[in-house]
């Protein structure tokens, strides 16, 4: 059982220091594969917490499509960052404050692993015994989100197709603008 | 001692990284930067959410009926699975208001940015135009 909780630990301590390489970086292509590989090392957490399911998102949706998302921003941003000008004490030190605020809350957590712990006594024991019943599938999790909180899965197909609409719009107001340029020339023309 | 501390270790370095994360979004200028902290601090909160979920020597929420097994919290997984789709959607939009606000200014640097609405702000006092904060 220590095993277990070792790996994870050893795991998490990789992410840390990825994401401290995040802070040194000023390069984007760095910053692009850095959070690559702070998914994948997320997916792999993932398996060793037994969210099997998780994980396989996490790896193709989140180090996958994010990563090619990234960079097909890239090839139309700067490719370095600049130096930052004004100072940046006061975010790292609210930071800071704010996470010696929560390190000194999760005293009260309970540790992982409890079976005794408040979040496993409540309905998700009632998912787990009702499922093979109710749904007929031996996947909990796919009972759950298609089955059980089916709502959730239909709001989120709901946000997924917003962002798509947003995405579109924010990105077809280029052609209006040149539209807009072109057509003093075609005036001078006519004049001429 | 070595065991309690391990338990909640986890939890420590989660909050670590998601401070990095937020510390990433309000303490760097660069937008494409922003945009990868918040993805640094969305991931922490999918790993504290699953963390939640464990169970010590629990098997994947996949029915098993030959072995008499305990299974992991289901219900963390299934929110989390929601949330990482919804993740990268945000992750695209902010990539495309990024993308929008390069076109329009030629920078995605915070201070670039206000410099140039500063300027543009005088330079409508001077010309006597209506002064309002506009977005070019």
């Amino acid at each position: 059982m220590i095993s277990e909780l070792l790996i994870n630990a050893f795991l998490v301590t990789i992410m840390l220091s990825i994401a401290i390489a995040l802070i040194k970086t000023r390069t984007v292509i760095f910053t692009v594969i850095l959070t690559s590989a702070y998914s994948l090392v997320a997916a792999l957490m993932f398996i060793t917490l037994d969210a099997v399911d998780v994980a396989f998102t996490e790896a193709s949706v989140g180090a996958g499509i994010s990563t090619i998302l990234f960079l097909a921003a890239m090839a139309y941003l700067p490719k370095k960052e600049e130096e930052s000008i004004s100072s940046e004490f006061v975010p790292a030190l609210s930071c800071i404050i704010l996470g010696g605020i929560l390190i000194w809350c999760s005293f009260d957590l309970p540790e992982i692993g409890q079976l005794t712990a408040p979040i496993h006594q409540h309905i998700a024991p009632e998912y787990i015994k009702g499922s093979k019943e109710d749904i007929g599938i031996p996947n909990i999790v796919t009972s759950v989100l298609a089955s059980y909180r089916g709502y959730d899965t239909f709001g989120e197909t709901i946000v997924v197709f917003t962002a798509g609409v947003a995405v579109l719009a924010l990105l077809q107001k280029k052609n209006p603008a040149k539209k807009n340029k072109s057509q003093p020339k075609q005036k001078i023309r006519k004049n001429a | 001692m070595i065991s309690s501390t391990i338990g909640i270790w986890n939890y420590w370095i989660v909050f670590c990284l998601m401070m990095i994360g937020l510390f990433l979004v309000i303490g760097r200028k660069n937008f494409l930067k922003k945009i990868v902290g918040l993805t640094i601090f969305q991931t922490s909160v999918f790993l504290l959410y699953i963390t939640f979920g464990k169970i010590k020597g629990g098997t994947p929420p996949i029915l098993n009926e030959s072995i008499d097994s305990i299974y992991s919290n289901p219900l963390p997984h299934v929110l989390i699975l929601t949330a990482i789709v919804v993740g990268v959607a945000t992750t695209a939009l902010g990539l495309s208001l990024v993308l929008r606000i390069n076109t329009e200014y030629g920078s995605i640097e915070e201070d670039d940015i206000s410099a140039q609405d500063l300027v543009d702000y005088h330079d409508d006092i001077e010309t006597g135009k209506s002064v309002d904060l506009k977005f070019k």
